[in-house]
């Protein structure tokens, strides 16, 4: 009895880790292997079986990088358990890819996809693609549509929608497939419209975890009720805690809270102080022993649901990461044990939802 | 004036390449049978692109439709649909395959070129040079409900606008200089200063104003493929693609199409072995002859049944004819419209219908066919189709390989996952045999694979800029 309730409030407060892999975008090409591993593959499976709950992949424009959903695609069929989680922007893309696209990640990972959506301000790329750039309060309102565009046309397939019933020749019961009838809300910049159904059944996971920087989350813009976790930024790791709090009053107890911080550890005969550790990132940074680090984020991961590593150099952290402080974190019971068949959804502890367009009634029918 | 020949005259390689179009939507694939596994998930789409790579093939191919066909208002529900997104799906396989070419179908109407070729781009490095873009255009506002930028074409600017596409395209991937990266290259070394071209193009229907971000790939850009067949349509692929998924299988016109795109791919000012012709096609084998041709019965039988048969006469009778009997005549009722209506993504387009029904009846009549066995001729698209034994289907091959009627053949598998199975273990070694088929892949990339050259750098451009 005792030690239900032991390892209960153990696994409440354990979180879970993610990394950014970026950094190892290229593979195969022999370009930009700067960050020590010889491919994509490589680095993700070593955050893997370091214990990574979560590998996310960094999306804004920078020389060199490949586009961040191809790369998680790439890793789906190599790792077993880790989530994969691409950035995708939400202002400059077309929505109704934009979710094909993650539904598809969803199937070729076996159900571990994840979604940060973002809606930054890049007036290049916006004249890359000949749109007005988007800014302000305008980026939020981007990103609750596309989001909601997503989630239904994720839904526009009932989970039972193909019945390959020979008897009747139908492959799919028409009636379980649903157009969505999106509307851009009044006032919207550049109104648009969707009509689906989505060209691609229902995810895996029926919702993919949608994450967002907390920053464009809340009144006013993206629902907290749209997304499932935020990404919680401070100027540094002292304010951290203390932002990770103001965030959960405001947005509630249903959002999942991410921790973001930079990591940079003694390494390789080097102190992390003496070590590069690239320009500001606006993010709390940690810069230090292994040891130091486990000690500051045991609390911190009992306060937020997870944390995520933005590593200096991708192959020298995760070697220290995998080496000294995972296993350390987890002798402590700071971490939940990684998911072994088990979806994103099932890590953040959701559901899987129904889809919005099932009615009981046409459920019920269908089973007779 | 040797010099001139190999560019001037078509001289046929003698060999042929295989390709795999995993279809993923409509009647080709019999989901009825049992052995007839998963549409979506990752492990059937694996099996095919191993099996393929296996079997040497130069490319594991993937369509696009960007809205549910739809029959008389509703979601077509008796053909196999819903598919992954392509370039999601080639990515993934790019990680258990290592020298298979990734294809991938990609709409010039609801992309932006700039996104959509680093897209392309980002796949090409991520498999170390094997992606490639079939190059499709739509033009109808109904496909572009599902988009920001709706629909905007007329049906005569599509290629207009898929050119002006494409060569943005190509400008983005020749914006990188071969040594914009340094070998040893730190990230923050490059691209080295004024190694990369900004790209500008301002069109009618979209505006770029661009750097590119990533550097060629070992095969410098994505292979193109293309599949119009109308004049204008060839004359772009002449003019724009590196292969031609044609619709020109069967020998004579097989023939006749390679003299036209020669032709025109000279008269675009590109060599006459520049493009390279794979027509869609089916094969059905077995080891006799005999067997193939019960198989064939089979596999006919289970693309379209009955309730396919009423349906796809639906389509151009413009109403329900749910009470007539698919083993007997035509339906003798005229059909409810004039002019069907845009048959949603079938790429049925305004036949007039009272004259196709009549004429249809007649046809049917003449040959004493009821619906199933006309319909059953009319959709299997049998001119794609090569039936027989190994060894007969081997020869027949072997001669396309000798005239250089075709460059190969993009197979479209009937069963999933295991349709490529008989074809990788029987027929392979038997054009191999025939010295018609290559004994390993000749390099890591499409393009290598494919016997493709390398495209030069366009010298010209804007000025360079970092």
């Amino acid at each position: 009895m005792s030690t239900i309730d032991d390892r209960t409030s153990t696994a409440s407060r354990a979180g879970f880790l993610a990394i950014e892999l970026d950094g190892a975008g290229w593979n195969g090409t022999g370009f930009g292997s700067t960050e020590g591993f010889a491919s994509l593959a490589e680095a993700v499976l070593t955050a893997e079986s370091a214990g990574f709950h979560v590998a996310t992949f960094a999306d804004a424009p920078v020389a060199g990088r490949a586009n961040a959903l191809q790369r998680a695609a790439y890793a789906g069929p190599v790792t077993r358990t880790i989530a994969l989680v691409p950035e995708v922007d939400t202002v400059y893309t077309e929505p109704f890819h934009v979710s094909t696209q993650l539904a598809s990640l969803d199937y070729v990972s076996g159900g571990r996809a994840g979604w940060i959506a973002t809606a930054a301000e890049f007036p290049e790329t916006a004249a890359s693609v000949g749109r007005e750039n988007v800014s302000g309060s305008a980026l939020a309102q981007e990103a609750a549509a596309s989001i909601e565009v997503s989630r239904r046309l994720w839904d526009s397939w009932e989970d039972d929608a193909v019945i390959r019933d020979v008897a009747t020749g139908r492959y799919i019961d028409a009636d379980k497939l649903h157009y969505v009838d999106y509307e851009t809300p009044a006032g919207f910049g550049a109104p648009y419209s969707v009509k689906g159904p989505s060209i691609i059944p229902r995810p895996l996971q029926g919702q993919p975890p949608i994450l967002a920087p907390a920053s464009i989350v809340g009144a006013g813009q993206v629902p907290a009720d749209a997304v499932d976790a935020v990404l919680v930024t401070a100027p540094t790791p002292e304010l951290l805690t203390a932002e990770i709090r103001d965030v959960r009053h405001r947005l509630g107890a249903a959002v999942a809270i991410v921790g973001e911080l930079d990591v940079v550890l003694d390494a390789r005969g080097q102190a992390a102080g003496e070590r590069a550790a690239g320009p500001a990132s606006g993010r709390a940074r940690y810069v230090g022993s292994a040891a130091g680090l486990v000690d500051f984020l045991e609390p911190l991961l009992a306060e937020a649901d997870g944390v995520r590593l933005h590593p200096a150099s991708l192959a020298v952290e995760l070697e220290e990461l995998a080496r000294l402080v995972l296993p350390e974190l987890r002798r402590r019971g700071a971490l939940r044990a990684p998911l072994q068949d088990g979806t994103f959804r099932d890590l953040l502890g959701l559901p899987r939802p129904a889809s919005r367009y099932a009615h009981p009634s046409t459920t019920a029918a269908a089973g007779k | 004036m040797s010099q001139h020949s190999s560019a001037d005259v078509f001289v046929p390689s003698g060999t042929l390449q295989l390709g795999v179009f995993f279809q993923g939507v409509n009647s080709g694939t019999i989901w009825k049978a049992a052995e007839s596994g998963s549409q979506t998930d990752f492990e059937s789409f694996r099996r095919i692109a191993q099996t393929a790579e296996r079997g040497l093939f130069a490319a594991f191919f993937l369509g696009e439709g960007l809205r549910l066909r739809e029959h008389l208002g509703r979601p077509h529900a008796l053909d196999v649909v819903g598919r992954p997104d392509a370039q999601t799906m080639l990515a993934a396989l790019a990680s258990v395959t290592t020298h298979i070419g990734l294809a991938a179908t990609q709409n010039t109407t609801y992309n932006d070129p700039a996104d959509l070729a680093h897209r392309l781009a980002s796949l090409d490095l991520i498999s170390g040079g094997r992606a490639a873009w079939n190059m499709v255009t739509t033009d109808n506002a109904w496909t572009g409900e599902n988009f920001r930028r709706g629909g905007y074409l007329d049906h005569a600017d599509r290629y207009v606008h898929a050119e002006a596409f494409v060569r943005t395209a190509k400008a983005i991937w020749d914006s990188w200089a071969p040594d914009a990266v340094a070998s040893d290259g730190a990230a923050g070394d490059w691209p080295a200063d004024g190694a990369v071209r900004r790209v500008h193009h301002e069109g009618q229907h979209y505006t770029v104003d661009y750097t590119p971000r990533l550097p060629r790939s070992p095969q410098h850009h994505p292979v193109l493929f293309q599949a119009g067949d109308s004049p204008d349509g060839r004359d772009f692929a002449a003019r724009q693609a590196d292969v031609i998924f044609s619709a020109h299988p069967q020998f004579d016109a097989a023939v006749a199409f390679r003299d036209d795109i020669t032709e025109r791919t000279l008269r675009a000012g590109r060599p006459a072995n520049a493009v390279k012709i794979m027509p869609a096609s089916e094969f059905i084998l077995a080891p006799t002859s005999a067997e193939a041709a019960e198989k064939k019965a089979w596999v006919r039988e289970l693309q379209i049944g009955p309730q396919q048969a009423i349906a796809y006469l639906e389509q151009f009778w413009g109403r329900q004819l749910d009470g007539w009997d698919a083993n007997g005549p035509l339906p003798d009722i005229a059909p409810a419209v004039e002019e069907t209506s845009e048959t949603r993504g079938s790429g049925f387009h305004g036949a007039k219908a009272v004259e196709l029904t009549a004429q249809w009846r007649q046809e049917a009549a003449e040959k004493g066919q009821t619906i199933l066995q006309f319909v059953r001729a009319k959709a299997a698209r049998s001119d794609a189709s090569f039936v027989g034994s190994y060894s007969e289907v081997a020869d027949t091959l072997a001669d396309y390989a000798r005239v250089g009627a075709v460059d190969g053949f993009n197979i479209s598998p009937w069963l999933i996952p295991t349709g490529l199975d008989d074809i990788v273990n029987h027929l392979v070694p038997e054009l191999q045999e025939r010295g018609v088929y290559p004994t390993q892949y000749r390099g890591t990339t499409l393009r290598e694979n494919l016997g493709l050259a390398v495209p030069e750098r366009a010298a010209a451009g804007e000025p360079a800029v970092r």
